[in-house]
C-alpha cells in the first residue's frame, strides 16, 4: 500500500467535556511502561477570560511524537488505550476523514499524529 | 508506521497473560471504590490493569490512580514485612518481625492496658471510610471497645450529611444515574434529569461518597443542565448553564434562600407536602415544642403527634407507630392558628410546622442571602426557578457542606429542596440510597451490619456518645474532638492505645496535626497498618504491612452493586486489613463468631441469599431486582422503606420532618438556617484586618487520594509541588508570580505552596491543597517527610465542631500569603 493510498487514522477529541483527569496520560505510561517525565499524551490546560467576566475553563489531551496511535492495540481489535479508559468518554480513534465527518459540534479538535 | 511497540505487544503475547476480574476498593487507588477491573497478570505478577466494559459501574473506564497500580503494587519502599520499633519513638529505627511475633506482641500489650485501664481506653482510628471501617469495627468490638475514631475534626466527612439527611428523611439518597439498574441510562425506566444541582463539587478529581464523578458528564452530554454552586470556578462551573459563586461556609444561606423562592413563587410540589411531610403537625406556641399526645392526655404517647382536623374543628392524633390518623377521614390543616385544650385544662395557642417552617424561611429574603453569600439576587432566583421547574432533577453535594460547624442545617435546608420539588426517589431525582439487598458490608451512619458491639452497656463509653444527640442515634463513632482533649486531659477515663490503620492524622487527616503528634506520643502503645511509611506510621511501636485491593478477598455493598473483591495477586508478606483484623480480633473475644473470613462474608451477605462464592459465580456483582427495599423507585408510597411495610418513611413521625422532632428533643434547633462560621471576615472583623483572605482548602487532584500516591512516578509528575491558587490581581498586589514559592500564614501556623496564579479562584479567597508530605525525604523526626512544610491543617484549629459534634470550619478559615523568597516578610 502507498503512502497516498494509506488511511490515515487519527483522534478526535471533543474538548468540551474532557475534565482534566489526566487518564489518558496515565494509561498510555502504563501501556508503554514509559519512564518518568517521558509522555505519549500530555493534557494542556487553559483558561480564558470571556467578556462577560466568567472564566472558560478547557483541557485538551495533546498526543505526543511518541503517541503511535496504540497500533499493536488495533491490531489485536482494541482501542488505543487512551480511548478506553478516557473517563469522560471523549476521545475517539478512526480514519481521518469519518471523524473529521463527526465534527458537527464546536469545540473539537482532531489530531493526526505522525 | 512503528514497529518498536509491536515488540511491547509480543512481548506480552496474549497466551502469556492472565486476566482476573475484581472490583477496586481501597488501598491502591485509595478511593471508594466500586470499579470493575481486569488485571493482567504474566507468571503470577500485575503487569497492567485495565477498566472492565462488562461492568455497569464504571463500564471500561478507570481512572489515573488504578492504571498507576503497576508501579503503587511493586513500589521499591512499599512496606512488605512487619516492623518493630527499635529506637526512641519517632527516631525511625526498625527491625523486621514475624507475623506470629507481631501478633503475640501487639496481643500481648493490648490485653495489658484492657486488663489496667478498660478496653475503652484503646482508639481505633481510620482515615476516610473505606473496606477498613468494618474491620475495624471487628477488631474494636472484639476487643470490647467503642472507641472507633473517623480521625477528622467533627467527623466533617458524608457522616454529617448522611445523619441530616436521616434525621429528617429516615433513609438517606444520592443522585440518580442510573446505576441501580444494569443498563443504566438506556433502561426505559430511567429518566435523564433535566438539571442537575452541583453544589460543592468538582469532577475531574474525585468520585466522592459513592458516586462515580463521570456519570454527571454522561448525564451532560444526554442533555442535563449544571447549576454550579461553587466559590471556585471548578470544571463544572465553567461548563454551568447557571454559576453561583459563594463565599465558603454559607451554603446554608443560599440554600434557604432556595427554599425561600420556591415556596414564596408557589414552585413546590403540594401534594408531596401535603401527604409526606409532617407540616400540619402542631406546636406549641408556649414552649415552642410539638404537641405531643402526651400533652392532651394522660395515656397518650411521646411519640404520637397532634394535628387540627379541619371537618371536626378539633386536634386529632397521628399515630406515628401505624403511620396513620386515629380517626377517620381526617382533613388537617396545613396552615393556621389554633387552640388546644392540654390535659391540665389549660389552653394553648398551636400553629403548624407547615407556618413556623415558612416564617423560617421568610427570614431569608434574597437581599439578605444575597449580603450573605455574595451571589447576586437575581442568580439565586434564576437558579431556584431553574431547579425548580426542571423534572426530574437532581443534587450532588460535596464534602463543603460538612466542613462547617453548622453542617446539620445546612443539610437538612438542602434534603428539603429535592423533598418539596418532587424529586425524591424518582428516576433521574434523588433516590434512596440503601445497601444493595440490605446487606450492610460497611456499617455508614444509621445502618447495622453483623459487626457490632457486643452490648449497649459497652457503648456508654464511647466518647460524645452521650454528649451530642447523632452520635448516639446513627454515628458509631467517637467524637474526634473530644477525643484529642481526653488524651490529654484522662478525663473521664484515660486513653493509653491507639490502632491507626489506613490513617495518617499527620499527614492527612488531622486538623492541627502537632498537637495530634504531641498526642499521639503520649500513648502507650500504637499500632499502624499500612502500606507505606506516612509522618504518622513514624510514631507507631510497630507497623504492619497491608495488601492493596488486589491482594485481597472481600465484599463490597455501598450502594449498589453488590459486589466481590478477588484476590488475584500476593505481594511479599503483605496482609490484606481484614485478615489481620480476623486474626487479632479471634485472640482477644473468645466469644468471636466466625472460623474463617469467608464465614464472616457469608454472614454479610446472607440478605442477598448468596454466598461469597456464589457471588463469586455470578461474575462478581448483582444489582436488586425492583421491589426489593434497596432498589428504586418510588418506596415511601410502596411502604418499602419502613420495616412495618407500611407507606411513609423510617422518622419518628414516619414523616418528612420539616421541623425535626429529634433535633427537638436532643435540645438543637429543629428547623433548617443559616449560622456564620467561626472563622470569617464577618465573624472575626479583627482577625482579618491582618489575615484578610479566605484561606479554602481541600480542592481534590484527580492524582491523588488526600494524603496518598505522592511517592508514585506516573502521577507526581503530572503534579509535583503543593499548590496554591490566587487570583492574578491579588497576586499582583502581593507581587507573586506563577510557580514561585510562598507562605500561607496565620495566627495558628504558616506552611510553604507553589502559587498557581489563575482567576479560578476570587481576588478573596486562596485554595492551598491538602495532604501534602513528602515521602522521598527522611522520614524520621523532627521531619517525618518534611510533614511540616506544607501541611496546610497546621492553619486549622481542632474542636470547632457543631452544636450536635459535627462539622468543622475546613472550607473557610482567614490567612495571609506572601513570597517565600530571600525569607523576608512584608
Amino acid at each position: 500500500m502507498s503512502e497516498e493510498t494509506e488511511t490515515k487514522y487519527g483522534l478526535l477529541i471533543d474538548y468540551e467535556f474532557c475534565t482534566g483527569c489526566f487518564t489518558c496520560q496515565v494509561a498510555c505510561a502504563q501501556e508503554y511502561l514509559r519512564p518518568r517525565d517521558i509522555l505519549g499524551m500530555q493534557v494542556i490546560e487553559t483558561i480564558q477570560m470571556l467578556p462577560n467576566g466568567k472564566p472558560y475553563l478547557s483541557f485538551i489531551p495533546f498526543p505526543t511524537e511518541l503517541c503511535s496511535l496504540c497500533v499493536g492495540r488495533i491490531r489485536k481489535g482494541l482501542e488505543p488505550a487512551c480511548v478506553k479508559h478516557c473517563m469522560a468518554k471523549c476521545i475517539k480513534h478512526g480514519p481521518v476523514e469519518d471523524l473529521a465527518k463527526e465534527m458537527k459540534k464546536g469545540r473539537m479538535v482532531l489530531w493526526a499524529p505522525r | 508506521m512503528s514497529h518498536s511497540f509491536e515488540k511491547v505487544n509480543q512481548s506480552m503475547s496474549d497466551k502469556d497473560i492472565q486476566i482476573l476480574k475484581t472490583t477496586t476498593w481501597s488501598a491502591g487507588p485509595g478511593c471508594h471504590g466500586g470499579c470493575g477491573v481486569l488485571a493482567h497478570l504474566k507468571d503470577g505478577r500485575l503487569v497492567k490493569i485495565e477498566g472492565d466494559p462488562e461492568h455497569p459501574w464504571n463500564q471500561g473506564r478507570l481512572c489515573s490512580r488504578a492504571l498507576a497500580i503497576t508501579q503503587y503494587v511493586y513500589h521499591p519502599n512499599r512496606l512488605t514485612h512487619p516492623l518493630r520499633r527499635v529506637g526512641e519513638r519517632g527516631e525511625g529505627k526498625w527491625e523486621k518481625t514475624s507475623w506470629d511475633e507481631a501478633f503475640d506482641l501487639i496481643e500481648r500489650r493490648m490485653k495489658k492496658i484492657r486488663q489496667d485501664f478498660g478496653p475503652e481506653s484503646f482508639i481505633f482510628s481510620m482515615g476516610t471510610g473505606r473496606d477498613i471501617g468494618s474491620w475495624i469495627c471487628m477488631l474494636a468490638y472484639a476487643y470490647g471497645s467503642p472507641n472507633v475514631m473517623f480521625s477528622l475534626s467533627g467527623i466533617a466527612c458524608y457522616s454529617p450529611r448522611m445523619s441530616a439527611v436521616e434525621t429528617v428523611q429516615g433513609d438517606y439518597c444520592v443522585i440518580d444515574a442510573g446505576q441501580w439498574l444494569a443498563d443504566r441510562y438506556e433502561s426505559p425506566k430511567y429518566k435523564t434529569p433535566e438539571c442537575i444541582v452541583v453544589w460543592g463539587y468538582d469532577i475531574p478529581a474525585s468520585c466522592p461518597d459513592n458516586v462515580f464523578g463521570h456519570w454527571i458528564i454522561d448525564l451532560m452530554k444526554r442533555g442535563a443542565r449544571i447549576i454550579a454552586i461553587d466559590p471556585r470556578l471548578s470544571w463544572f462551573a465553567s461548563r454551568a448553564t447557571k454559576w453561583l459563586r459563594l463565599r465558603p461556609g454559607t451554603d446554608g444561606a443560599l440554600a434557604m434562600g432556595f427554599l425561600n423562592v420556591i415556596i414564596n413563587e408557589g414552585l413546590y410540589d403540594e401534594e408531596f407536602v401535603e401527604k409526606w411531610t409532617n407540616g400540619h403537625h402542631l406546636i406549641r406556641c408556649d414552649t415552642s415544642r410539638l404537641l405531643r399526645e402526651s400533652d392532651l392526655v394522660d395515656s397518650g404517647s411521646r411519640s404520637n403527634f397532634v394535628v387540627w382536623d379541619t371537618e371536626s374543628e378539633k386536634p386529632t392524633i397521628w399515630d406515628s407507630h401505624e403511620a396513620r390518623y386515629r380517626s377517620a377521614n381526617v382533613k388537617p390543616a396545613l396552615r393556621g392558628d389554633f387552640e388546644v385544650d392540654l390535659k391540665d385544662g389549660t389552653r394553648v395557642h398551636a400553629k403548624t410546622v407547615w407556618d413556623r417552617f415558612r416564617s423560617e424561611v421568610n427570614k431569608y429574603p434574597l437581599e439578605r442571602v444575597a449580603e450573605i453569600t455574595l451571589v447576586p439576587e437575581k442568580d439565586v432566583r434564576n437558579a431556584a426557578i431553574l431547579y425548580a421547574k426542571s423534572k426530574p432533577a437532581s443534587i450532588h453535594w460535596g464534602v463543603p457542606i460538612d466542613m462547617t460547624p453548622a453542617i446539620t442545617p445546612t443539610a437538612q435546608a438542602i434534603t428539603y429542596l429535592w423533598c418539596l420539588t418532587g424529586n425524591l426517589d424518582v428516576p433521574g431525582g434523588n433516590v434512596i440510597s440503601r445497601y444493595a439487598f440490605d446487606a450492610v458490608a460497611y456499617a455508614l451512619p444509621g445502618a447495622e451490619g453483623v459487626i457490632k458491639l457486643k452490648s449497649k452497656e459497652v457503648d456508654k463509653k464511647r466518647i460524645g456518645a452521650d454528649r451530642y444527640g447523632p452520635l448516639n442515634k446513627f454515628i458509631w463513632r467517637a467524637q474526634t474532638d473530644l477525643v484529642l482533649e481526653q488524651i490529654f486531659t484522662g478525663d473521664p477515663y484515660p486513653i493509653k492505645g491507639m490502632w491507626m490503620q489506613a490513617c495518617n492524622p499527620i499527614g492527612g487527616i488531622g486538623l492541627d496535626p502537632k498537637r495530634w503528634e504531641e498526642a499521639i506520643k503520649k500513648l502507650e502503645f500504637v499500632v499502624a497498618v499500612d502500606l507505606f511509611h506516612t509522618p504518622s506510621t513514624q510514631l507507631a511501636d510497630i507497623v504492619l504491612p497491608a495488601a492493596t485491593f488486589l491482594e485481597k478477598d472481600g465484599v463490597r455493598s455501598w450502594w449498589v452493586p453488590l459486589q466481590t473483591i478477588n484476590k488475584v495477586i500476593t505481594v511479599a508478606e503483605c496482609k490484606p486489613d481484614v485478615e489481620i483484623n480476623f486474626e487479632l480480633a479471634k485472640r482477644f473475644d473468645p466469644d468471636f463468631r466466625w472460623d474463617t473470613i469467608y464465614d464472616l462474608f457469608d454472614d454479610i451477605l446472607k440478605p442477598s441469599g448468596m454466598t461469597f462464592r456464589e457471588l463469586q459465580k455470578r461474575g462478581g456483582w448483582a444489582l436488586p431486582r425492583e421491589g426489593d427495599p434497596s432498589a428504586p423507585y418510588h418506596r415511601f408510597n410502596k411502604g418499602l422503606l419502613r420495616k412495618d411495610r407500611r407507606p411513609g418513611f423510617q422518622t419518628p413521625s414516619g414523616k418528612v420532618e420539616l421541623y425535626s422532632s429529634m433535633r427537638e428533643e436532643w435540645g438543637l434547633e429543629p428547623l433548617p438556617h443559616y449560622e456564620e462560621p467561626p472563622f470569617t471576615p464577618i465573624s472575626q472583623p479583627e482577625l482579618a484586618k491582618k489575615y484578610p483572605l479566605i484561606l479554602s482548602t481541600g480542592r481534590r487532584s484527580p492524582v491523588y487520594f488526600h494524603s496518598e500516591h505522592r511517592n508514585i512516578p506516573w502521577l507526581r509528575q503530572i503534579h509535583p509541588d503543593p499548590i496554591v491558587e490566587i487570583h492574578p490581581d491579588t497576586a499582583r498586589s502581593l507581587g507573586i508570580g506563577s510557580g514561585e514559592w510562598v507562605w500561607v500564614e496565620n495566627w495558628l501556623g504558616r506552611c510553604q505552596f507553589k502559587a498557581k496564579v489563575t482567576p479560578v479562584v476570587p481576588e478573596w479567597m486562596v485554595m492551598a491543597e491538602h495532604g501534602w508530605w513528602f515521602p522521598e525525604k527522611e522520614g524520621a523526626e523532627p521531619t517525618l517527610f518534611d510533614v511540616w512544610k506544607s501541611n496546610v491543617n497546621q492553619l486549622i484549629p481542632m474542636g470547632y465542631q457543631g452544636k450536635d459534634g459535627l462539622g468543622a470550619p475546613i472550607k473557610h478559615m482567614l490567612c495571609k500569603v506572601f513570597k517565600v523568597s530571600g525569607g523576608c516578610r512584608p
